[in-house]
């Protein structure tokens, strides 16, 4: 399935969750927020949040600035 | 002197809040806080760079600093608000300063955008802190719609014009109820100096800190201008006279 992360399409394994997602690009464990299609995705629900073909992943984090 | 700072039901001994934006290295940005003194000190929300080197987080998390997100870069109410929750989910703190800018020229907020998100995210149980523009109505209107401050922009971001409407200032904090905090636009001491004594109960400040020759000893010198200035405003100014008035005694 495809699925875009930050902004780049990527191919992944299918029933993927939004943890392993995650885990591609960070392994920090604190500081780091995950939307879905537009919906904050709460740390908690990661685990049981599976990937479908077309979603849209968000992953930010604190850096500098205002 | 024992006068602090009061937000959202947090007590804060400094009245200097920190932004991170624009330091050269984590390093530098490290020591500009440290000479500070901050308490309270803004990030911004952006995605994941796996090959970023350092944490500003960490940072704040090992000095202490209480770390307040901020929605730079929304130019809608819907956009801000989610990156508000994002910011929450991530940093685990339910206080955000709220941006909502208008475009990128002026950076300057939009001012309806701003009221919606403001109200949707005390709703939702935020402290909210608007970055607002200078007027007095739409700061009355934030703090009616629930907001712990109202932290209205001296001039443009990142313009170091200082506080081009004193005047509106004065009003914004003759008829507020929560803390006013000049936001933007601080370019020097003296520019915090002022915002204080019109009666600010503290200076949001980045770019005259982290983009100065040396940010560590411009930090200082805020730090020391933000209490000069609060002082000052306690004691209260005397009045502006047309004429002189001899300050030694004209007899004897």
């Amino acid at each position: 399935m495809h699925v875009t992360i930050n902004g780049e399409r990527r191919q992944l394994a299918g029933g993927m969750s939004l943890t392993q997602a995650v885990t591609l690009l960070t392994s920090a464990s604190t500081g780091v927020a995950a939307a879905l299609n537009g919906d904050v995705i709460r740390r908690t629900a990661w685990d049981s949040t599976q990937l479908a073909d077309g979603d849209e992943v968000e992953v930010l984090t604190a850096v500098q600035g205002g | 002197m024992d006068d602090p700072l009061l937000i959202g039901g947090e007590t804060f001994s400094s009245r200097l809040i920190m932004g991170t934006g624009g330091a050269p290295s984590l390093d530098v940005l490290d020591r500009a806080l440290l000479a500070s003194a901050t308490e309270l000190t803004t990030v911004a929300m952006r995605r994941v760079d796996p090959a970023a080197a350092g944490s500003v987080l960490d940072l704040l998390t090992e000095r202490g600093i209480r770390v307040l997100p901020n929605t730079a870069g929304c130019f809608t109410a819907s956009e801000a608000v989610r990156v508000a929750r994002l910011a929450r989910e991530a940093l685990q703190t339910s206080w955000v300063k709220l941006e909502v800018i208008a475009d990128e020229r002026t950076l300057l907020p939009d001012p309806v955008e701003l009221l919606t998100a403001a109200e949707e995210l005390v709703a939702d149980g935020f402290t909210v802190l608007p970055y607002t523009s200078d007027d007095p109505v739409l700061a009355r209107r934030l703090e009616q719609a629930g907001c712990a401050a109202v932290m209205p922009l001296g001039s443009p971001i990142g313009s170091g014009l200082g506080i081009r409407n004193p005047h509106n200032i004065e009003l914004i904090v003759d008829s507020a109820g929560v803390p006013v905090i000049l936001d933007a636009g601080i370019g020097t001491a003296s520019d915090a100096a002022i915002a204080m004594e019109l009666g600010c109960a503290a200076v949001l400040l980045a770019t005259s800190v982290t983009r100065a020759r040396s940010p560590e000893l411009m930090a200082e010198a805020m730090r020391h201008a933000v209490t000069g200035g609060r002082l000052a405003f306690l004691a209260g100014r005397v009045p502006r006279r047309r004429y002189a008035l001899a300050s030694s005694p004209p007899a004897g």
